[in-house]
């Protein structure tokens, strides 16, 4: 109904709050960028403006990727963010079509049960769960992480899925069947096909949700150069007295990259995801 | 044979179900319930624990540390949420105006959200630096104090700059999800109410509020029992100092349990906020129960 106020109202209530919000939200970033480019002297320093960065060097970025592990951290939280997303992206998949489409006996409650298992929140898990990873000789291995990361993205992954599989029409499946396709084949040349959005949705929220993963990482792995990026920042970059706040901050920028960027390009999908999942 | 067996929508639903169940059952269930013995139990780090009943309950419910943790957490909870609900709310309706750049606004605001929260916690810890925090650097500058202050290194102080780290984090997902139900809202019942004469507020009160009221119950179960069982922010701040003021369950549960070796007393904390988990989750049940009329339907 913005036809009924006039042009200064909407600044008093809608501009100036909006812009005290962004600007809120945002500076932590802006804030990270400018010390991640400031010579150590100008950091240290009270006399000048600290808002501006009058000398940028790389300085910090230098030190951070050939002076510390930081490039393995990075290799290690692709290779495990990308692993444990395919293998719950492949288990979400059958399990959502199976619930959804398959309905076989106690389908309903095997999907409450999911969606269940999706508020178990990681941080009462990880005792138990990290002596059951030390049991199995899988502590301080990559494989600790891969094995356990679908234990939250599983249930999400599902979650989302099968509102997308519920929006695909009965008759496309009825048809093919018909024709003598499989229940397999209806999965992989019908339903498939038609929920790469969802599937891509999925994928992203997966993939961030394992990258940002820090409890888990921080229990189950304590040799350095398997950590990943947010543990071995918080934990390696951090020693002593004297805090290196330039290559922190330059840890934790590109550190939130990947996952910004990815996210920038997919956002449509990653916002429809979200509140689709939440509107179910 | 074996095809007909393949068909069958309960052999293949439960061939489907297999990868899925074979991992959550491992990996979730079961540490879910072997966290609860080792809750009964005196095991450590490296060695099997005997049942010892009650005792790590007992020996909690007389630890101040383990009771400060209690109030902190549910004091973190409770201010925090508020917080995030009330600016959310606030920021979903602003974004939900007309708007130049309106997918780029959006997009923009949930990036607290997207970073993973160490790292932006990070920002945090340098933002509060007792010595170089650039707010002190700011509020000094404007002569209105004179000396920089310590953000964590008294205990009110770092509980407030931890919940306002944390409400900075949630507010865009809180903002972005009540956002989506906005959009749900008909334009056209608050052209009527505007031409029955009601008011903002009133539109507000009796549109808005009520039609929103579903979505609200399940981002705040999903903001609540993040908040509660938050472990990241102040791991990364804090560490559950100064004086153990911000120690939260997760926190002290994770200091006991793996730097300190006492599996038992860990798991016992952490056992002990699952009936908050409960409660939370039951409130979700509930909240998600739609009422006809906000489905469309007549009555």
């Amino acid at each position: 109904m913005a036809y009924l106020e006039s042009l200064p109202r909407r600044w008093v209530t809608i501009y100036v709050p909006l812009g005290v919000f962004l600007f809120v939200l945002l500076f932590p970033f802006y804030w990270m960028c400018a010390t991640a480019l400031k010579p150590n002297d100008e950091l240290l320093s009270h006399a000048s403006n600290p808002f501006w960065v009058k000398a940028p060097t790389l300085a910090h970025f230098k030190h951070l990727l050939f002076e510390t592990p930081y490039p393995d951290w990075m290799l290690n939280t692709i290779l495990v963010s990308t692993a444990a997303t395919f293998t719950s992206l492949f288990a979400a998949v059958l399990a959502a079509y199976s619930i959804e489409r398959l309905r076989f006996q106690g389908s309903r409650q095997v999907g409450m049960g999911i969606f269940l298992a999706y508020l178990i929140p990681p941080s009462i898990l990880f005792i138990p769960l990290a002596a059951i990873v030390f049991r199995l000789g899988l502590f301080d291995t990559r494989w600790a992480l891969i094995l356990t990361y679908p234990t939250f993205l599983i249930p999400f992954c599902t979650w989302l899925l099968m509102g997308y599989f519920r929006s695909i029409p009965y008759e496309l499946e009825e048809c093919a069947l018909i024709d003598g396709a499989t229940r397999l084949q209806i999965l992989v040349k019908i339903i498939l096909p038609l929920s790469v959005p969802g599937l891509i949705s999925a994928g992203i929220f997966a993939f961030t949700l394992s990258w940002n993963e820090f409890i888990y990482a921080l229990t189950f792995i304590s040799s350095s150069e398997i950590k990943t990026v947010p543990v071995g920042v918080v934990t390696e970059l951090v020693e002593g007295d004297v805090y290196h706040w330039g290559a922190l901050m330059a840890g934790a920028l590109l550190g939130s990259l990947p996952v910004a960027v990815i996210y920038s390009f997919f956002v449509e999908y990653y916002v429809s995801g979200m509140t689709g999942a939440i509107k179910e | 044979m074996l095809s007909r067996w393949l068909n069958n929508r309960n052999v293949l639903g439960l061939i489907f179900m297999l990868p899925a169940a074979a991992l959550l059952l491992t990996f979730l269930t079961y540490p879910l319930g072997l966290g609860v013995w080792l809750g009964f139990t005196d095991a450590k780090i490296g060695r099997a624990g005997h049942w010892i009943g009650l005792e790590n309950y007992q020996f909690l419910a007389t630890d101040p540390v383990a009771l400060l943790s209690l109030f902190n957490t549910v004091f973190y909870t409770v201010v925090a949420s508020v917080f995030k609900f009330a600016l959310g709310l606030w920021l979903a309706i602003l974004l939900n105006e007309k708007l130049p750049f309106k997918a780029v606004l959006r997009a923009v605001v949930l990036l607290p959200w997207i970073v993973p929260t160490a790292l932006s916690a990070l920002a945090f810890w340098w933002m509060y630096d007792a010595q170089f925090s650039v707010i002190s650097w700011v509020l000094v500058r404007l002569g209105l104090i004179h000396r920089y202050i310590d953000f964590l290194g008294d205990p009110w102080l770092a509980r407030g700059s931890t919940i306002v780290a944390n409400i900075w984090r949630g507010v865009p997902f809180v903002a972005i999800s009540l956002l989506a139900g906005l959009q749900t809202i008909s334009p056209s019942l608050y052209e009527a109410a505007a031409i029955d004469g009601a008011t903002a507020l009133q539109r507000f009160r009796y549109i808005t509020l009520p039609l929103l009221t579903p979505i609200i119950a399940v981002v705040m179960t999903f903001s609540v029992l993040f908040t509660f069982t938050d472990f990241q922010l102040i791991y990364v701040l804090t560490r559950g100092g100064p004086l153990n003021a911000t120690h939260l369950m997760a926190t002290l549960a994770y200091q006991r349990a793996i730097p300190g070796g006492s599996l038992g007393e860990g798991a016992a904390l952490s056992t002990a906020m699952v009936p908050f988990l409960l409660a939370a989750i039951l409130f979700s049940y509930f909240g998600l129960q739609r009422r006809g009329w906000q489905q469309g339907g007549d009555k």
